[in-house]
């Protein structure tokens, strides 16, 4: 079946969002900081919002081992994450303006990657790379938005997930608490719950609404 | 008095660094808010708790 027009999607948006929100959304800009369990599930709500412009960054390649949890295909095995993320979007979103950056976030590149951005996720999996996130974004933007994802692991219970302000213009969504530990567990329904509210908050954010 | 993850502890005139030494925090893993705004790693030594300071120390843990 062809792809719906510009307009066909922009009309569609108008009527879920209502035309105010649904202009806001297509005029924004997002980028996300890792492309595995809670960043494919953010580009995708996202998207699917209506977002206009995605900078989506990641090394890696699609694994068997995230087939559970994040936003990708088994087709799409061995493919890059910007690229097999790319692909998908296209399919949900065909007017997004996709653009990627294969490879690994550091301190050195984050100023030179992240300049044009106002409102940046971090989706990383590991604790000290959340951290170096927040330092190098504290220390080079600090007027930039930052909505952060920590303590999503494990089978507790969902309704621990919530988004917190802790500074003016940062956000971090997750129980706080629940971490990976060897072998433990993550579960797509907890990890895209907090990957839910960092989208959400985003969203919020562009609606002119500060407050989690 | 300093709030700290919203307890009142007696941290006034102490480093950022200290207040995380004594909390047992671990420095690459945290985020560190005083009074609204992220305080940078290459801060943490230099930047001092007053008195009526509101701080958040986020102890980040894996998963994503």
């Amino acid at each position: 079946m062809a792809l719906p027009s510009r307009e066909e999607m922009q009309l569609a948006f108008s009527l879920r969002h209502g035309e105010i929100l649904a202009g806001k959304f297509g005029k924004a800009s997002v980028a996300v900081c890792g492309l595995g369990g809670l960043g494919s599930n953010i580009a995708v709500c996202l998207a699917r919002a209506g977002i206009g412009r995605l900078h989506l960054i990641d090394f890696d390649r699609v694994d068997i081992s995230n087939l559970h949890r994040q936003q990708y295909f088994a087709d799409q095995l061995g493919m890059y994450k910007t690229e097999a993320m790319k692909e998908n979007l296209a399919r949900i979103a065909p007017y997004c303006r996709v653009e990627t950056d294969t490879v690994k976030l550091t301190a050195e590149n984050i100023p030179a990657l992240l300049a044009g951005e106002e409102i940046i996720c971090e989706a990383f999996d590991r604790a000290e790379e959340k951290s170096m996130l927040v330092d190098a974004v504290a220390e080079s933007f600090p007027e930039k938005y930052l909505v952060c994802g920590s303590g999503m692991a494990e089978l507790a219970s969902a309704n621990l997930i919530r988004t917190r302000k802790l500074g003016s213009r940062f956000y971090l969504c997750g129980d706080g608490t629940n971490g990976v530990k060897s072998g433990g567990g993550l579960f797509a329904t907890r990890v895209m719950a907090c990957a839910a509210h960092q989208a959400h908050m985003v969203l919020r954010l562009i609606a002119g609404e500060t407050e989690p | 008095m300093v709030r700290i993850n919203g307890k009142e502890i007696a941290a006034a005139g102490k480093t950022v660094a200290e207040c995380l030494s004594d909390g047992g925090f671990d420095k690459t893993r945290v985020a560190v808010e005083i009074n609204g705004n992220i305080v940078p790693k290459s801060r943490y030594e230099a930047a001092i708790l007053a008195d009526g300071d509101s701080v958040e120390i986020v102890s980040f843990v894996g998963g994503g």
